[in-house]
C-alpha cells in the first residue's frame, strides 16, 4: 500500500464481511419460513429475520463503502488520511451500534426495543429499511458526520480528482437523504413519499456514483488505462444515473397517493434507467480489452467485470422488466419485486463492496500484486457460484412472481386466489430459490476459505 | 467514444443535467404535496388514525405484511383488508377476533405473532387500515385479493 492510513480500510471490510455472512444465513431462515412457515416460531418471527436481513444488507454495504474510501482516498489524492484515529474510532463506535442494534431486534420483541429506546417521543421505527431505533439512527448521523470531516479534510489538502470528487459527492448525499428517515409524518401518504427520498435516492441515485467512482479506480489500477478516457465515461455513467434516476423517482409513487401524471412521467424516465447500467458494462469491457498490463490480480478484474453485468441485469434488466405503470399495476408488491431487488443489490451493490475488497485486501497484507494464484482460483470459485446461485435466485423468485400475478393479480374478484392459497401453490418455486440459496451460501465459503489459502504472490505476467 | 466528446462536455452534463432534473423533481414535489390532501383525505386523520399508525410501526408489521405494495411479501396486502373483511359494518369486530386468535394453531403455516394489543389499540389499528383503505392510490390493488 502506498499510503500508511490505507491500513484503516483493513477493520472495515473485515467487518462488512462478517455482517455479510449474518446476512446470508438470515436469508437461508427466511427462505425456509416461505415453505415451512412456522420454522423457528416464535423464537425468530419472520418480521425479525428480514429486518435482521435487509438491515445487515444495508450497514455492511455502508461499511463496505467507508472501506473502500479510506482505502481510495489517500491514494487519489495522494496524501494520507487526515485522521487514522478518528477513522478507528468511529469503526467501533459504528461495529458496536450496529451489533447492539441487531442483537436488540433478535433479543427483544420489536415494541419492547421501540418503548426502552423512547421512540413514542421521537418515532422514527417500524418502517421497511428504516426499523432501526431512533438513538441508532442518530448514532448513524454522528458517524456518517466524522466520516465525512475526515474524508473532506483529506480532499482539501490533496489532489483532486473526478474520482474522489465524485465519491465525495456520492458520500455526502447519502448523508443528507438519510436526513429524511427522521421526518415521519401520521399522514402514510406523506410519509411514504419522502419514505423514498431516502431508499430510491440511495439506491438509484447518490449509491451509484460511489459505485461508479469505486469501479473507476479499479479499473484504472488493473488495466493502467489512461485516467482521462476512464474519468469521462465517469462523467456520462454517472451523469445518465442521475437524469433518469431522480425523475425515476416517480415508479414508486404509483399507487402510494400521488397523482396519476407521474405514471407515464416515472415510466420514461426509470425506463431509461438501465441506460447507465448498459453503459458501465461497455465501459468495464472496453478498458479490460484496451488494458496496457495484464494486472495479476485476475480475481479484482473478474469481480470489476462481473459487476458492470449483474448490476445490468439485476438494476437494468430485472427493473424495466416491470416498471411501467400499467405492468406494475400487477406485479408492484409481489415476488417480481423480490427477484429484481435480490439481484439489483447484489449485481451493483454486494459486487462492488466484493470487488474493492478483492482489489484492497491483498494490497493490505503486503501483497501488492495480489493473491496467490491458487487463493484467487478459490475465490473465483466463489464468484462463480455466488453469482449464479444469485441468478437462478432471482429467476426462481420471478417465476414465482408470474404465477403469483396470474392466480392472484389478475383474474376478477370471484376468479382471484387469496394470498396464501396462492402462496401454497407457488410454493415449489420458494423451494428452488432455498436451494440455490444453499448453493450461494457454498459459493460464500469458498469465497471465505479462498482467504486462507496460502503460496507466494502472483506475479505479472 | 469519439474524441471529439471531450471530458468537459461531459462534466457539464452531469452537473448541468443534475441540477435542471433536481430542480425539477422539487417542483414536481411542491405540486405533489399540494394536490395530496385532496387524495389522501387529511381532513378524516382523527388521533385514533395517528395511534394506530404508531401501533403498526411498533410491533413492525411491515416486516411481514404489504401496505399499498411496500414492505415484505410473505404475508397479506393491508391496505384494502378494511374492504376485503367487513368494512364499515364489521371490520372492528373481525380484527378483534383475528389480533387475539393469533398465533393460528396449524403446523407448517406461516404464523402471525401474538403482539398482545389491548382492545383500544387493535381500535386504533383499525382506524388506521381504515384511513389508509380510503387513500386515492390510482385503484390499487387490482382486485380484493390484493
Amino acid at each position: 500500500m502506498k499510503y500508511q492510513s490505507q491500513a484503516v480500510a483493513k477493520p472495515y471490510f473485515v467487518f462488512a464481511l462478517i455482517l455479510f455472512a449474518g446476512q446470508i444465513l438470515f436469508g437461508l431462515i427466511l427462505g425456509l419460513q416461505y415453505v415451512i412457515g412456522d420454522f423457528l416460531f416464535p423464537e425468530i418471527p419472520f418480521n425479525v429475520a428480514r429486518m435482521v436481513h435487509t438491515n445487515l444488507l444495508i450497514v455492511w454495504l455502508l461499511f463496505g463503502f467507508m472501506g473502500a474510501t479510506y482505502f481510495l482516498v489517500p491514494e487519489e489524492c495522494e496524501t494520507e488520511l487526515h485522521s487514522p484515529k478518528l477513522a478507528l474510532i468511529l469503526f467501533w463506535v459504528f461495529a458496536s451500534a450496529g451489533v447492539l442494534t441487531i442483537l436488540g431486534y433478535l433479543m427483544v420483541p420489536y415494541a419492547t426495543l421501540a418503548e426502552i429506546t423512547g421512540n413514542k417521543f421521537f418515532p422514527t421505527m417500524g418502517r421497511e429499511f428504516l426499523e432501526q431505533p431512533t438513538l441508532t439512527k442518530v448514532g448513524i448521523v454522528i458517524v456518517c458526520l466524522g466520516f465525512l470531516y475526515n474524508v473532506g479534510m483529506t480532499l482539501l489538502k490533496g489532489r483532486k480528482t473526478v474520482i474522489n470528487v465524485v465519491l465525495m459527492t456520492g458520500l455526502v448525499g447519502l448523508a443528507v437523504m438519510f436526513l429524511f428517515s427522521f421526518y415521519n409524518p401520521s399522514n402514510l401518504a406523506l410519509d411514504k413519499y419522502f419514505w423514498w427520498w431516502v431508499v430510491h435516492l440511495w439506491v438509484e441515485g447518490v449509491w451509484e456514483l460511489i459505485m461508479g467512482s469505486i469501479l473507476a479506480f479499479v479499473l484504472i489500477r488493473v488495466t493502467g488505462v489512461d485516467r482521462e478516457v476512464i474519468e469521462k465515461w465517469l462523467y456520462v455513467i454517472i451523469g445518465m444515473a442521475l437524469i433518469t434516476g431522480i425523475i425515476g423517482t416517480g415508479h414508486h409513487y404509483y399507487w402510494i397517493g400521488p397523482e396519476p401524471y407521474w405514471h407515464w412521467l416515472g415510466g420514461v424516465f426509470s425506463a431509461l434507467e438501465p441506460l447507465p447500467f448498459f453503459a458501465m458494462t461497455i465501459f468495464a469491457f472496453n478498458m479490460v480489452n484496451r488494458r496496457r498490463r495484464v494486472h495479476p490480480n485476475k480475481a479484482a478484474t473478474l469481480w470489476a467485470m462481473g459487476t458492470a453485468v449483474m448490476a445490468f441485469l439485476g438494476a437494468g434488466v430485472w427493473g424495466f422488466l416491470h416498471t411501467l405503470a400499467p405492468v406494475n399495476y400487477y406485479t408492484h408488491g409481489s415476488q417480481i419485486t423480490a427477484a429484481h431487488g435480490h439481484m439489483a443489490f447484489y449485481g451493483a451493490y454486494a459486487m462492488i463492496v466484493l470487488t474493492i475488497i478483492s482489489y484492497a485486501m491483498p494490497i493490505l497484507g503486503g501483497r501488492t500484486e495480489g493473491n496467490s494464484n491458487r487463493s484467487q482460483v478459490v475465490e473465483m470459485w466463489g464468484f462463480w457460484l455466488m453469482t449464479v446461485a444469485m441468478v437462478f435466485i432471482t429467476l426462481f423468485l420471478t417465476g414465482a412472481g408470474i404465477l403469483q400475478v396470474w392466480l392472484q393479480r389478475l383474474p376478477e374478484a370471484a376468479g382471484a386466489l387469496p394470498f396464501m392459497v396462492t402462496q401454497e401453490k407457488i410454493a415449489v418455486f420458494y423451494w428452488l430459490r432455498e436451494g440455490a440459496g444453499v448453493v450461494f451460501l457454498v459459493g460464500l465459503i469458498c469465497y471465505f476459505v479462498s482467504f486462507f489459502v496460502k503460496g507466494p504472490q502472483a506475479q505479472s505476467a | 467514444m469519439p474524441e471529439k466528446f471531450s471530458k468537459n462536455a461531459a462534466r457539464n452534463i452531469y452537473y448541468g443535467g443534475s441540477l435542471f432534473f433536481i430542480l425539477l423533481f422539487l417542483a414536481l414535489t411542491y405540486q405533489t404535496t399540494q394536490a395530496l390532501p385532496q387524495r389522501d383525505h387529511r381532513d378524516q386523520l382523527t388521533e385514533a388514525v395517528a395511534r394506530g399508525k404508531e401501533i403498526w410501526e411498533e410491533n413492525n408489521c411491515i416486516g411481514c405484511h404489504t401496505l399499498m405494495g411496500e414492505g415484505a411479501y410473505f404475508a397479506p396486502e393491508l391496505a384494502n383488508v378494511f374492504d376485503r373483511r367487513g368494512g364499515e359494518q364489521a371490520f372492528t369486530a373481525f380484527l378483534k377476533a383475528w389480533m387475539a386468535a393469533q398465533p393460528l394453531d396449524v403446523p407448517g403455516r406461516r404464523k402471525m405473532p401474538q403482539f398482545n394489543l389491548s382492545e383500544q389499540q387493535v381500535e386504533d389499528l383499525a382506524e388506521f387500515l381504515k384511513w389508509t383503505s380510503k387513500i386515492d392510490d390510482n385503484n390499487w390493488p387490482p382486485n380484493i385479493e390484493g
